[in-house]
């Protein structure tokens, strides 16, 4: 852009502002729609998502901050949902951060036959209903079958205990991972890798010294989004943990049982746990958001003429 | 962006190698163990297991009120996104914030609030009741959860349409004669529809499988209130493992025509929009 170009731009004309008035008229709705909109807007909004938020802690403490406490910790299987829930989620994120990191890696990197099949293949289980997916591990490792039977004589239990609820939810929330780091890498491109090659660098050099630097906020966005899918993930964990009690609920299931026996402010208080979570993951993403826009659309995008 | 050769770059081996075997392992297997379950019936059984009257009940319910939900979500979405990108307002970064609540809030914690909410003596119900509706263990209240799960879809995927939309051809359409209305309708409206559809496809999707908010809020009265995950967790409850698998597998062929529609709308809307 020249120097001439720029100054002209920057001080329209006296026919270009008297152009832009009727056209910016044009573009934008009189009053009265504007005011029914936002207030529509600020109501749907309002009665869908902020009553239920504020309804969530009104009942969680509607018997006082002590009763409020006293629920959440003096209750040894509501404790213990809390710890089980903190033991799967983790180990459950873990196993998909691999995934993620190997899948973005080898989609975003080369080029292979079945590449558009695979990046179909890994979106397919946020199409499965949760309950359909515990089913199905349930099918393999239940006691009607030899498997699960065998697993059991050699002292291994899968359905009804831990290991059935980190599968569950690892395969609920399969594709958060790769998903949010593939276009990231992509965007990223080879060069800096490509360089540090020449240079004589090994494979994990590169790997933890390039790549992971350059999709630090990609990962870190995906590991936010998965880890509250499964700490909250209720009908695939529901179908394979046979609820039982202080052994198998984690803490949405604890939730509902808790409902079902009418202790509701008990159920509110651990509910308010679950809330705050959520709240803290959408903080989180606000703030993780412009940065993992900026790695995805590089300055350069502009300089092409995009 | 073009691959790289694989000789430029290491790993390619090892990270196709990993990612197949673990989508193999956690995901391709138990699809199949459902799938040979089922076959295992023979086809007159597994009509007979899936096709009963309680689960035909079942997949009409579970249709119908996700369809209901996301067609609901349609206008709720459409009003919200164009309000969060053409008009300021205080505290729009807060509404545009909570957009995205039912996305990272437990299904249990929705359920469990929303039947509270909406019992007589509820938050809400309170002023339903004399109304004469009742919401909390019905099938308004079934559709009340789906909306709430659903909400952030159309709204997600119309925002950034919206926000690409060039000013210039609504000027065009002013300096042409069109009335504000008009240039909504004839305009602004046909480019909003491929991503609404969109939306309303993932929600709808979503509403299909959606189980945890749901068993809060529902009576759970056969041929009523009985959605399809819940009639499989019945048969699992029975031992009844290839009835089961029957009927998750009805569910499996419809997620997956869905996908391919909601696939396709992708495709069709960046078109559009590219």
């Amino acid at each position: 852009m020249s120097a001439e170009s720029a100054l002209a731009s920057g001080q329209p004309t006296p026919a270009a502002v008297f152009q832009a008035a009727p056209l910016r008229r044009a573009t934008r709705d009189p009053w009265y729609v504007r005011w029914t909109l936002i207030g529509l807007t600020l109501g749907i909004v309002g009665l869908l998502i902020g009553v239920p938020l504020a309804s969530v802690f009104a009942q969680a403490t509607a018997k006082g901050l002590g009763v409020y406490w006293n629920n959440l910790i003096a209750n040894s299987d509501t404790r213990h949902a809390i710890f089980l829930t903190m033991i799967v989620a983790p180990v459950a994120v873990a196993l998909n951060v691999v995934f993620g990191v190997a899948a973005a890696w080898s989609i975003a990197r080369f080029r292979f036959r079945g590449r558009g099949l695979l990046i179909t293949l890994i979106d397919l289980p946020f199409s499965v209903s949760p309950v359909v997916a515990g089913l199905m591990f349930v099918l393999i490792f239940g006691m009607q079958t030899e498997l699960g039977l065998w697993l059991r004589d050699h002292g291994y239990q899968v359905i009804f205990a831990p290991p059935a609820l980190v599968l569950a939810t690892a395969f609920v929330t399969f594709p958060f991972v790769a998903r949010e780091l593939i276009p990231v890498l992509e965007a990223v491109g080879p060069d800096e890798e490509l360089a540090a090659r020449s240079l004589g660098a090994s494979g994990w050099q590169l790997f933890w010294w390039i790549t992971v630097p350059n999709i630090k906020w990609g990962l870190l966005y995906g590991v936010i989004l998965c880890n509250a899918r499964a700490m909250g993930e209720f009908g695939a964990v529901y179908v394979v943990s046979g609820r039982i009690e202080g052994q198998t609920d984690t803490m949405p299931l604890r939730v509902q049982k808790l409902w079902e026996g009418s202790d509701n402010p008990a159920a509110f208080a651990l509910a308010s746990v679950l809330t705050m979570l959520a709240l803290v993951t959408l903080l989180l993403k606000v703030l993780i958001e412009p940065k993992v826009r900026a790695d995805t659309e590089p300055a350069g995008k502009n300089a092409d003429g995009e | 962006m073009s691959g790289v050769s694989r000789r430029a770059l290491p790993g390619f081996g090892l990270g196709l190698g990993y990612t197949i075997t673990y989508l193999t392992l956690l995901v391709l297997i138990p699809l199949a163990a459902c799938l040979v379950k089922a076959a295992s019936l023979g086809p007159s059984e597994f009509v007979a297991a899936a096709w009963t009257p309680r689960a035909v009940a079942a997949y009409k319910l579970t249709f119908g009120v996700s369809f209901a939900a996301a067609a609901v979500n349609i206008v709720l979405g459409l009003i919200v996104a164009w309000t969060l990108v053409r008009y300021e307002f205080p505290g729009k970064r807060l509404v545009d914030a909570l957009v995205d609540v039912p996305l990272a809030l437990p299904t249990a914690v929705a359920g469990l609030v929303y039947a509270s909410l909406y019992v007589p003596n509820g938050w809400i119900g309170q002023f339903l009741t004399p109304l004469g509706i009742e919401a909390a263990y019905s099938r308004l209240g079934i559709v009340l959860v789906l909306v709430f799960t659903g909400f952030p879809f159309v709204v997600r995927t119309v925002q950034p349409v919206l926000e690409d939309l060039d000013a210039e051809t609504e000027e065009a359409a002013s300096v042409l004669g069109a009335s504000r209305w008009q240039t909504f309708l004839r305009v602004i409206l046909p480019t909003l529809i491929p991503p609404a559809l969109t939306g309303f496809a993932l929600a709808f999707a979503r509403g299909l499988g959606e189980y945890g908010s749901v068993i809060f809020i529902t009576s759970n009265k056969i041929f009523e209130t009985e959605i399809a995950p819940m009639l499989i967790m019945v048969r699992l409850e029975e031992y009844s493992y290839a009835e089961a698998a029957a009927i998750a597998t009805v569910l499996l062929g419809i997620s997956f025509v869905l996908l391919a529609a909601i696939n396709y709308l992708e495709y069709r809307s960046k078109r559009n929009v590219g």
